[in-house]
């Protein structure tokens, strides 16, 4: 058993480390893909994109009203079951689609969606589309990247707990609460630009409104269950995010500048991919962040010579991840080093040290080795 | 200064973006969907990734890493994380060449 020997604090000694050693705002590898090609992949459209959001809203209504007239029978069960998975999983890939701003060709679209999203995730507008940003600047680079789920070694109760979306209820609740009382924590303000904050205040506010609504309502019904319909989403219906959004980077490399190394494209059924939009592609997605997710089977099928073998089930993902977070706990600098095929260009130590399984950071001098608990 | 012969204009297609580099400096040089040329900065202004990795659409163009939009015409930041204006140089044509007046 071993402590970390990383402080993945925003403010903390890595992100200086990080910095100095070149990995803050880096050049990152990217497969060499013709200029006319990569234009076709880039190009925007609204078809899918609406075709997808008509769908999903169909099928909330569809659940919730299900879920309204059989309340309180057990027998409302599925419907809440879908229902949630919709509010909280598929909101959460809607978020990060609009967020990039490349679902929809048509700019209100995006925006519109993006808003909605947000609200269902209890995830607010400004301040999440910067932490995003972050991660794309700085993917799994310790103590820059806000949007690492699990450092090393993981803690597993909380990753547990989360399938039911606790800690991110708790996380966005907070963010929230602090946002309509005007504060903004020092951590947060490193990515969020001043000129922004005012709107993150303004939105947090806007939804105190809305959420004192439901809770009037719940009062007056004396029933949760409008609750049912707005926030408490978040606790049943998180799993599927959860689940999915385990598989993005955990257990592969961290400081490194090729999303190759520590992102991770799996083949999923068709249903996970609409609930998901495609962002099993997730190493073609952080290569190519504006290549819209109706793009990404095709751009996977442009790049898969020079990309690791993309696992072929969500259980074989798994079957790598669970191994490699025990592992991590004898050792917090162990990760799964993939295998690239024959066709691909290697990877390029220079951009980032020769980074081995079980071997520190090379240039991070900093990280004490692994520690052994007593 | 004097005019900096740049490109041959067919060497932009329509609605699109090159890079072009002179001294120590990068540019993107624009051909804009009703036959226009412009010339920006190379590097967004958010962080430093070149534009003409981008998408360019109708008179705007995409950061390629974190879609932050700007007016090729202007550089007026139109979309976050975007929030400096690119700076833009004078552009002509003469003889199916374009010419950028650079300092």
């Amino acid at each position: 058993m071993s402590r970390s020997n990383r402080d993945y604090a925003l403010l903390g000694r890595d992100a200086k480390l990080a910095e100095e050693i070149g990995l803050v705002s880096a050049q990152w590898y990217h497969t060499e893909i013709p200029r006319s090609e990569m234009k076709a992949l880039m190009k925007r459209s609204d078809g899918p994109a609406i075709r997808d959001t008509i769908i999903l809203f169909g099928v909330m209504l569809a659940a919730v009203s299900g879920g309204i007239a059989l309340w309180p029978s057990w027998w409302s069960l599925p419907f809440w079951a879908v229902y949630g998975v919709m509010y909280a999983s598929a909101m959460d890939s809607r978020w990060h689609e609009c967020g990039h701003g490349s679902a929809f060709k048509t700019r209100w679209m995006n925006d519109a969606l993006y808003q909605v999203a947000c609200f269902c995730m209890l995830r607010n507008p400004v301040t999440w589309r910067w932490s995003h940003t972050r991660h794309h600047t700085d993917t799994i680079v310790v103590g820059h990247d806000p949007e690492i789920i699990a450092m090393r070694p993981a803690d597993v109760a909380r990753l547990l707990i989360n399938v039911f979306g606790v800690y991110e209820l708790i996380g966005n609740g907070r963010t929230t609460l602090q946002l309509i009382a005007g504060y903004m924590p020092e951590t947060v303000k490193t990515f969020v630009p001043e000129s922004e904050r005012s709107k993150a205040f303004l939105i947090a506010r806007i939804w105190a409104v809305i959420y004192l609504s439901v809770a009037a309502l719940a009062i007056w019904m004396g029933s949760i269950l409008p609750f049912m319909v707005i926030g408490l989403p978040i606790f049943y219906g998180s799993w599927h995010m959860v689940m999915t959004g385990v598989m993005q980077h955990l257990g592969l490399a961290e400081n490194v500048l090729d999303h190759r190394l520590n992102s991770r494209t799996v083949y999923i059924n068709p249903v996970s991919r609409f609930i998901y939009w495609n962002m099993n592609y997730h190493v073609e997605h952080h290569m190519f962040p504006m290549v819209p997710y109706h793009a990404l089977p095709k751009l996977h099928e442009v790049v898969k010579h020079d990309m690791p073998p993309a696992h072929g089930s969500i259980f074989s993902a798994y079957a790598e991840i669970i191994p490699a977070l025990r592992k991590q706990f004898q050792n917090p600098d162990w990760f799964v080093k993939r295998s690239l095929p024959g066709t691909a260009k290697p990877y390029r130590p220079e951009f980032h040290g020769d980074l081995e399984p079980g071997q520190p950071t090379p240039g991070i001098g900093g990280y004490p080795l692994a520690t052994a608990a007593e | 200064m004097p005019w900096i012969n740049a490109c041959a204009t067919d060497d932009i297609d329509e609605e699109d973006v090159i890079r072009f580099d002179h001294g120590d400096t990068s540019y993107a040089l624009y051909h804009s969907p009703d036959g226009d040329f412009f010339c920006t900065a190379g590097f967004c202004t958010h962080e430093k990734v070149h534009l003409a990795d981008g998408l360019v659409m109708d008179y705007l163009i995409e950061c390629p890493k974190h879609n932050g939009q700007f007016d090729y015409r202007t550089g007026e930041a139109r979309r976050a994380p975007v929030c400096v204006n690119l700076r833009t140089f004078p552009v002509k044509v003469e003889a199916g060449r374009v010419m950028v007046d650079l300092p």
